[in-house]
């Protein structure tokens, strides 16, 4: 129990920046995707080594970024329908990973990679967590700049020699990581969850970049604080009480920061 | 003994180091070419142009505009004219290295020094992201703090200088979110102030402005020529371009007419531009005029 939150932790840490940055680059479709992607790898990497920590990883991450890839490529020759070309990317990744866990694992298998397990991450996978957020930490500390540039105005940073896609290059490398990160602990369908819930609640707060991202990491924190403890108490999964959890935090941001109102408001006069 | 050490240890320290330069050139070279804070500025800068030789852009099978051979000369002043369609922002792009040419080439020594600026169309640039108006413009000096360094003290100046240049003092600490389109593109141009660029490239950098904020801006290029700085603009108005441009390049998918002012935009020079915009368009049918 204390691992899983320990774990948790460590991915709010990260997950704060990955998942402001991308809300903020509108690329949450994108995201979604990848975190679909990474199933199929690991799902390969387990039907070739079983639980192999760095086989899970390695896959996820290979199919990850390869799904990234084709679709920056496909998004250049042809940007109409970009959105619609993404569900089908995402879909197959996840009906092709189903499969071959289900060829050769069993229903426990499956559900752990559809929606992680907690509770089951051991020491090990704890310290690939935890190198992941910090190596993300440390990037997006040292590289602040060029990041927030090339989100907004990427051809400004190319005219003034910031590296040309090299930025861009080291954004999605962070987010498939992140994403291989999050898959142990949320699975394949929720492991977006943690990343761009908390980030979408922090927004409805400020509209500055760096408050949004510290306010991600603490509601990403608060949430899996709440999630593990309702699932142990009430004994539920606790990836997707987290998750819950989190979105909880984003209803509450949303009524809160006067986004949503629960009357309709009342026009001056009688009607 | 001690010698031996000492000597393992010098020559130990120095590939360290040399390790460490090279790292560090590496680094810089990828990820921080625009650090530059020797580049020469305002008073000892020398006027660079731009040639092209048979320069072609094509997305797909369609050609956006071919066989474009000339120059723009060094410290001169070129509006870029054509009906819609004719390729004026593929060629910009093409000049700018925004996109690849299909064929031919471009020679800009300012681009590969990245003492070219370029300001797009107003659509591509995402207006929704926070940022401020001090931030935003801050960002043109780019040359003195790259992607990792903390920006000197002029820099802070200096943003303060161009934003009084192009009389948004008032709104430093602005999202550019909430900024009208006229706000918007003075910062941009304060922003081009503060890159202080050899080259100057700007695509429609007047349109849906006000009269008085389009004479204002306008203003700025005249000045930037007068500085020794190359500057082409891709522009509609005829009126202002006969008035103020000295060159005139009359694109419609391949050069008509390019040189003096007066007499590319001649009545014929004109009437042909139209006509080649009504050829089918196409793969490589031929040649367009």
């Amino acid at each position: 129990m204390r691992i899983a939150l320990v774990a948790c932790v460590a991915l709010a840490l990260s997950n704060g920046p990955i998942g402001t940055l991308l809300l903020m680059r509108r690329e949450s479709l994108e995201g979604n995707v990848m975190s679909h992607a990474v199933m199929p790898g690991a799902a390969l990497g387990y039907l070739y080594a079983g639980y192999s920590l760095s086989a899970l990883t390695l896959g996820g991450l290979l199919t990850g970024l390869a799904v990234a890839g084709l679709a920056a490529l496909t998004a250049r020759s042809r940007p109409q329908h970009q959105d619609s070309r993404l569900i089908a990317f995402y879909l197959v990744s996840l009906s092709f990973g189903v499969l071959v866990v289900a060829a050769r694992g069993s229903q426990a298998d499956l559900m752990h990679v559809l929606f992680g397990t907690v509770l089951a991450i051991d020491v090990k996978a704890l310290t690939l967590i935890a190198s992941i957020s910090s190596v993300t930490m440390l990037i997006v500390a040292i590289f602040y700049r060029p990041l927030m540039v090339e989100s907004f105005d990427p051809a400004f940073l190319r005219a003034v020699g910031g590296g040309g896609g090299a930025f861009r290059a080291i954004f999605i490398m962070l987010v498939a990581l992140n994403l291989v990160a999050s898959f142990q602990a949320f699975g394949t369908l929720l492991a977006i969850g943690p990343i761009l819930l908390p980030a979408a609640a922090a927004r409805c707060w400020t509209n500055k970049v760096w408050p949004m991202i510290v306010l991600a990491t603490v509601i990403g924190m608060l949430a899996a604080f709440a999630g593990l403890l309702v699932s142990y108490y009430a004994n539920l999964p606790s990836g997707p009480a987290i998750v819950v959890g989190a979105g909880v935090l984003y209803g509450m941001s949303l009524l809160a920061a006067g986004r949503v109102r629960l009357r309709p408001k009342r026009l001056e006069g009688r009607q | 003994m001690r010698a031996g050490t000492a000597s393992l240890r010098q020559s130990l320290g120095t590939s360290l180091s040399a390790l460490g330069d090279k790292t560090q050139a590496a680094f810089t070279h990828s990820l921080d070419s625009g650090y530059d804070p020797g580049a020469s500025d305002s008073h000892n800068r020398q006027a660079e142009g731009i040639a092209v030789r048979d320069l072609s852009v094509c997305y797909g099978e369609r050609y956006a505009f071919e066989g474009c051979t000339g120059e723009f000369l060094p410290a001169s002043l070129t509006a870029v004219i054509g009906p819609n369609g004719a390729g004026k922002s593929s060629l910009l792009k093409a000049l700018a290295g925004i996109v690849r040419p299909s064929a031919g080439e471009v020679i800009c020594p300012a681009l590969a020094r990245h003492r070219l600026a370029y300001l797009p169309q107003r659509d591509e640039l995402d207006r929704g992201f926070p940022v401020t108006v001090a931030e935003l413009v801050a960002l043109g000096g780019w040359r003195h703090f790259g992607s990792v360094r903390e920006p000197p003290p002029r820099v802070a100046e200096s943003v303060f200088e161009a934003l009084a240049a192009v009389g948004l003092v008032s709104v430093p600490d602005r999202q550019i979110a909430e900024l009208s389109v006229g706000q918007f593109q003075r910062a941009l141009f304060a922003r081009l102030l503060m890159q202080d660029a050899v080259v100057i490239l700007l695509d429609e950098p007047f349109a849906s402005l006000d009269e008085s904020t389009t004479e204002d801006l306008l203003h700025f290029l005249r000045r930037w020529q007068g500085e020794g700085r190359t500057v082409i603009a891709v522009l509609h108005d005829l009126d202002c371009v006969r008035r103020h441009f000295p060159s005139t390049l009359l694109l419609a998918r391949s050069p008509i007419a390019w040189g003096d002012t007066s007499l590319s935009l001649s009545a014929e020079n004109l009437a042909r531009a139209q006509k080649a915009l009504v050829q089918p368009e196409g793969g490589r049918i031929g040649r367009v005029a």
